[in-house]
């Protein structure tokens, strides 16, 4: 089973994301296509001034409006994003099968970081429980959508402290990140995807073609 | 998904009331899919599958700070009360759904992009919204006042009924005020190959003719080379594009390019007007698949700001105790006018005291989007939803609100009235007017 999951599994895994990802990049860029203003619209410089006033956090009114938001959602995706690439497990995993491998985050680290993306998960289901606005728009699928964001880093604290079960909550570690991997082009999760794309075009709207700004 | 608890009082619209009593299932199907499919493309999809549902949007709008937080209002809910649920049952939906879909986006929306700019993905939820009405527009699901000035458009290629001997005559008549102030200003009509043509509202003509004359003296004081066309084109505005109704949106946008280039003008000025500016730079051209005007348009603001700088209008004396202005998200936030009409308020006034938020972020008068012409049935929940607004505007504590929109004027008015500020609202050029130096020569 472990062979499997962390093996062939893995890989079928990685083909689903990249294909997936670059199916569903191609889709959108394909529909822009057809709508015929979406293109000449687009502006490199306003596409970048955009992009550097929305992934520096503070950099624009809406985040300086809301800064306990800001904080918690810049840590939960640095963290959700760097924790996985830089962990010395998965590095280990990397070098013994495919004889590669980068620098890694030192493990006390890597533990913190795996618990703010867990906190984080929590404070996005707090904020979907209670806050009237996001309750409202919020359905199964946004739970879910939380649970197999959650999910890989749980099972992998889990594993890494070698709390329970190792064996069995290693494949259940590995088959939630496989999970993950496969559902961020076929969700919402998709965000990761087409956040750049969205940016750029409203920056590039407001900016270019309305002489405007965004933020 | 639970749907939406929204609490409004009973309106009374005969269109809607109408529309919903005649609409089939099926017609509602086949225009709702025929939009997504054939007017819709990657922004929609894109949107929709980048939506995280945070409501970090609700944050930026004033139907939802207004209303107590009210979350029937927050735009992320007008969304999912809307195209959600249209594209989640692939079209099948009743005609009262129809109904609430007009009511949340033709009378509770006024496109004014605000909320975009707290999207930390810039979703254009303003843009979804105007999807919204055009489906409901094709499915004749418009407010009454509302449909009532597309069909003036589409009949006399203006707003407001105003046929083509009362528009000369007004004009002529205008011309003649303006002649009490400056005896050599003229209203120069149908000059080809005057540098600039100076185009309106409807409104302008049918209750506010002094701005006609307003303009005739400052266009002889600055020396500009203007005229006027006396056939159709003359109005600016487009209520069809608020309606959703593009193909005449398109019809007068075009006629209006057109007439400008019949007159072989090298710019369009436009009145102080918003949304004018908003169909003939970018609504209109972006349907008809202009990347911009074929003849640059200038706005009233900027128009102004030139004459200011360049000296062509000089100040006599500034307008006196504290002013302040509303900031037109059609030309502020949406076209970046902000710096040129703080600019102009400090040549013309002495104490200019700027709202907080201002420039782009500033909120909308409320009456904007079309909301304010879809008439008195909706007055009630339109200004009580500018509650915030009022705020903002009684903390300046001026005397005089400047609103160098149409659509602000009147929005900004009924603020006024509501909220019992006692405050005045002008025009920008009503301030210019009195402030600026008509030389000896020009004098009677």
């Amino acid at each position: 089973m472990y062979e499997f999951v962390s093996g062939p599994l893995v890989w079928i895994a990685f083909i689903i994301f990249i294909g997936g990802s670059l199916y569903r990049i191609y889709y959108m860029l394909a529909g822009s296509k057809k709508e015929k203003v979406v293109f000449p619209h687009m502006s490199l410089e306003h596409s970048v001034a955009s992009l550097v006033h929305w992934v520096i956090p503070f950099n624009n009114q809406s985040m300086r409006k809301r800064p306990i938001f800001t904080i918690i959602s810049f840590a939960f995706h640095i963290c959700l994003i760097f924790t996985p690439i830089f962990l010395l497990g998965h590095m280990i995993l990397l070098d013994e099968s495919l004889n590669i491998s980068w620098w890694t985050l030192p493990e006390g680290v890597a533990d913190w970081m795996a618990i703010i993306v867990i906190a984080g998960c929590i404070f996005f289901l707090y904020r979907r429980l209670t806050d009237p606005v996001v309750k409202n728009v919020t359905d199964a699928s946004d739970y879910l959508l939380l649970a197999i964001t959650a999910l890989p880093f749980i099972t992998g604290f889990i594993a890494y402290h070698q709390l329970f079960a190792y064996k069995t909550i290693l494949i259940v570690h590995i088959l939630a990140g496989e999970l993950m991997l496969i559902a961020i082009p076929f969700t919402r999760l998709s965000h990761m995807l087409f956040f750049v794309f969205t940016r750029s075009y409203f920056g590039s709207e407001q900016g270019h073609v309305k002489h405007s700004k965004d933020w | 998904m639970k749907p939406t608890i929204a609490i409004r009082e009973p309106v009374v619209d005969d269109a809607l009331d109408q529309a919903e009593a005649k609409l089939t299932p099926e017609q509602i199907e086949k225009v709702i899919n025929e939009v997504i499919d054939k007017e819709t493309g990657g922004r929609l999809w894109t949107y929709v599958n980048t939506c995280i549902h945070c409501g970090l949007c609700s944050e930026a709008c004033h139907w939802f700070l207004s209303n107590d937080r009210d979350v029937s209002f927050a735009p992320v809910t007008k969304i999912k009360d809307t195209l959600w649920v249209m594209l989640k049952n692939k079209g099948k939906v009743d005609a009262a759904f129809i109904k609430r879909c007009s009511q949340i986006a033709h009378t509770e929306c006024n496109a004014c992009r605000r909320c975009g700019m707290y999207c930390p993905f810039g979703i254009d939820i303003a843009y979804m919204i105007l999807v919204v009405r055009r489906i409901c527009a094709k499915l004749e699901m418009v407010p009454l006042y509302l449909q009532d000035t597309v069909h003036s458009h589409a009949a006399t290629m203006n707003q407001m009924w105003v046929k083509p001997d009362e528009w000369i005559d007004t004009l002529q008549w205008q011309e003649e005020e303006a002649q009490g102030y400056v005896p050599s200003a003229r209203l120069p009509l149908e000059k080809e190959g005057a540098e600039i043509m100076y185009s309106v509202i409807g409104p302008e003509p049918k209750f506010l003719a002094q701005l006609l004359g307003n303009i005739t003296v400052i266009m002889k004081v600055a020396g500009c080379d203007w005229t006027m066309p006396a056939t159709a084109g003359w109005d600016n505005s487009n209520m069809a594009m608020y309606s959703g109704d593009f193909e005449v949106m398109a019809r007068v946008e075009r006629l209006h390019h057109e007439t400008a280039q019949r007159l072989k003008v090298k710019k369009i000025v436009m009145g102080e007007c918003g949304h004018a500016f908003r169909g003939a730079e970018y609504d209109g051209p972006t349907w008809m698949g202009w990347m911009k005007p074929p003849i640059p348009i200038v706005h009233a603001i900027a128009f102004y700001y030139d004459l200011l700088v360049s000296g062509r209008i000089k100040i006599a004396k500034k307008v006196e105790g504290p002013v302040t202005s509303q900031y037109p998200c059609n030309v502020i936030r949406n076209a970046g006018l902000g710096s040129k009409l703080q600019y102009i308020m400090n040549e013309v006034c002495e104490n200019f005291v700027d709202l907080i938020p201002n420039d782009r972020h500033a909120f909308c008068c409320n009456a904007g989007g079309g909301t304010i012409n879809c008439g008195p049935p909706w007055k009630k929940i339109r200004v009580q939803s500018a509650k915030l607004q009022s705020e903002n505007f009684k903390r300046t504590g001026a005397h005089t609100i400047v609103t160098p929109c149409h659509n602000c004027h009147s929005g900004v008015e009924d603020i006024v009235d509501k909220y019992k500020l006692g405050m005045h609202v002008k025009f920008f050029s009503e301030l210019l007017i009195e402030a600026m130096e008509i030389p000896e020569d020009l004098q009677p």
